[in-house]
């Protein structure tokens, strides 16, 4: 079962790549169909500049890769869109309207969703329970409709039904009537995704789905994330493992230091000197020469010996004061 | 020692008006704490405009208790929105914080000399409840099972008491098992996640807020009338400490929670405070140790001493499920 879901899932990968076969990877291209468009957005806190996309486009229908070192920007650019912080500038559309400071809840109502890094399990309600808040348009989640149980029961017996089948394809099911704080770190995972499955959303941001879950639930996590773009869910997912990146996705964005540096095709992605020096950091850690090596330790040496000079002299201040 | 009437008195505690009064307060809070998270540490305040409400609307205005009612009631909302538009969308503490000087606010506000001709000042107002007793249906006598009986008029006010609390009861039964009731619940466990699954978590906090705190007010109501004054000082913080009590006696996010814990509650007091006076008046207790007057003070403190211990080996209450408290939330 699981073996015919991915192969369906591989086909509509290699169709979402023949649909950008065109597409120049530099930062910033256009893409046929964007359901995600950034102009200008930026963000920044205090002096730093966490965030400064001048323009990003998010193909539809597609699994879209966003990569960069620690500290890029990636989980404050999700932030951003989801309404979770408020941009200092910028504009940015999700399927055709303006989203730029809508609260949270607004923006998921709108189709596009997030999971978090570190996962919000709902500890203390039942893993089925968990699931059934994923629904949208609840007729019951009014206070005076809530009373009158007659005019939800239905529409609850159907989200149930279709809590229940997600939980199945996510292998979840047996643990459907635990607390959802039992779960392990990957199951969580699991279920987090799951939940958000439940709105039906037409893009889920998911930030690093992978992390701290052990290579077989990975392996199945995978599957799921592939199968999305089939269903009509687009994708954009923060990952650091690069195999991750390479065999799931078929755009990879690249980010460092706030910015867009690059974007293309995983293959071509990984060559692009840009990201190799964003990664290794090149000009800064490796020398190109043996002159600027030389240059580069005499100027290290003279900043300790600066620092140890500025350090002892407040110590004697401080002594000659007692 | 007379047993008997210990536990008589105990008994007649346990369904007494105050036990009424604090199983309200306590579903109210339970519906704030319980299942939305939020820290009101103010309810005493809801129960002071419920009670002033009508007393104000009665004696000053000259409506009948019926308006006062609808006036205690708007009172409550407008105070929860006072509490709710500025501080549920900050931290969880913040509304800790507003709603306890909130409620000290409202207590020094009625106790003011500059109100004194709407509020009574520091002796308050009494005789407004009349409107009540008339359409008491209980014929004069004692009603009761022997030897638990109470006059046709506490009869009248614990019948209507009870009933509110029974329909308090059935409501936070049925909203909690329906979707409304699992949006609080989430907001509860991690108002984040429920924001990015598309719930407009201020608007459900507000409306748990409002929905507590008019159970406060009724709670309020139930107090006023039953003694047929309001005074400032008795709401002082410490009755929303008692409601918390009974909470967390009770059990948190049970429905039954907060009424058996009112109940235990009201007959731990009395007991502790009858055997105490009998054994400091048949000299058990020497009067070097202990006189009468203080035996108010040591009752709270022998409850406190119960309520460590129901802390050390059922931290979940009397209704609670354990596995609720083991579960590491943060994780």
């Amino acid at each position: 079962m699981s073996a015919g879901r991915s192969t369906s899932a591989v086909g509509s990968t290699s169709a979402g790549r023949g649909v950008l076969e065109g597409v120049a990877p530099q930062p910033g291209v256009a893409k046929p169909d964007p359901i995600l468009v950034l102009d200008g957005v930026r963000r920044r806190f205090g002096g730093l500049t966490a965030v400064d996309v001048e323009h990003l486009e998010v193909q539809r229908g597609m699994i879209t890769a966003l990569i960069g070192p620690n500290g890029a920007g990636k989980t404050t650019l999700f932030n951003l869109l989801t309404g979770f912080d408020q941009a200092d500038a910028g504009s940015w559309s999700f399927d055709g309207s303006d989203l730029a400071g809508l609260p949270t809840h607004q923006v998921a109502r709108r189709g596009l969703l997030r999971t978090f890094q570190l996962t919000k399990a709902l500890s203390r309600l039942s893993v089925v329970e968990n699931m059934k808040l994923g629904a949208t348009g609840q007729r019951g989640e009014g206070f005076l409709s809530a009373l009158i149980s007659p005019l939800w029961r239905d529409q609850e017996r159907e989200i149930e039904q279709r809590a229940r089948a997600l939980l199945r394809r996510f292998q979840l099911e047996h643990l459907a009537e635990d607390f959802a704080g039992t779960l392990s770190g990957g199951q969580r995972k699991l279920l987090e995704m799951a939940r958000a499955l439940m709105a039906e959303p037409a893009m889920v941001l998911l930030d690093e789905p992978m992390a701290g879950v052990n290579p077989a639930l990975a392996q199945s996590l995978l599957g799921h994330v592939r199968t999305l773009p089939g269903d009509g869910t687009s994708v954009l997912f923060v990952e650091h493992d690069m195999d991750v990146v390479h065999d799931i996705s078929d755009w990879v964005v690249v980010m460092a230091e706030g910015r867009v540096i690059a974007e293309g095709p995983p293959e071509a992605v990984g060559a692009n000197p840009a990201v190799i020096d964003a990664y290794l950091g090149t000009h800064h850690d490796a020398p190109a020469d043996e002159g600027e090596e030389r240059a580069r330790l005499e100027d290290a040496e003279a900043r300790m010996e600066a620092e140890a000079t500025s350090t002892s002299t407040p110590t004697r201040t401080a002594g000659d004061d007692r | 020692m007379d047993w008997g009437l210990i536990f008589e008195n105990g008994l007649k505690a346990g369904v007494g008006d105050f036990a009424a009064v604090f199983a309200l307060a306590a579903i109210g809070l339970n519906v704030h704490f319980g299942y939305t998270g939020l820290l009101n540490f103010g309810q005493v305040g809801f129960m002071a405009v419920g009670a002033y409400g009508i007393a104000v609307a009665v004696t000053y205005l000259g409506t009948s208790l019926w308006l006062g009612l609808l006036v205690g009631l708007a009172a409550s909302v407008v105070l929860a929105l006072l509490l709710g538009l500025p501080t549920l969308r900050l931290r969880a503490d913040y509304l800790a914080i507003v709603t306890i000087a909130a409620s000290e606010i409202v207590r020094l506000m009625v106790r003011s000399v500059s109100l004194r001709e709407y509020t009574g000042g520091s002796s308050g107002l009494t005789q407004f409840a009349d409107d009540f007793y008339a359409i008491n249906p209980f014929a004069p006598g004692r009603y009761g099972i022997s030897p638990i009986t109470f006059t046709e008029r506490q009869t009248w006010l614990l019948l209507v008491a009870w009933l509110a609390v029974a329909i308090a009861a059935a409501m936070v039964f049925v909203l909690m098992r329906s979707p409304w009731g699992r949006v609080l619940k989430s907001i509860r466990e991690d108002e984040d996640a429920a924001r990015s699954l598309g719930k407009n978590v201020y608007w459900y906090k507000m409306q748990s807020l409002l929905f507590g705190g008019v159970l406060g007010s009724i709670a309020g109501f139930v107090l006023a009338i039953s003694t047929q004054s309001v005074q400032p000082d008795t709401f002082s913080p410490d009755l929303t400490f008692f409601a918390y009590v009974v909470l967390i006696l009770g059990g948190t996010a049970r429905v039954l929670g907060p009424v058996v814990g009112a109940m235990i509650f009201w007959m731990l007091l009395s007991a502790t405070d009858n055997l105490l006076r009998q054994a400091v008046r048949q000299e058990y207790i020497p009067t070097a140790i202990m006189d009468g007057v203080q035996v108010g003070q040591v009752r709270f403190m022998l409850v406190g001493l119960a309520l460590m211990a129901l802390m050390a080996y059922r931290p979940q209450g009397i209704f609670g499920d354990r596995r609720e408290i083991e579960l590491d939330v943060r994780r």
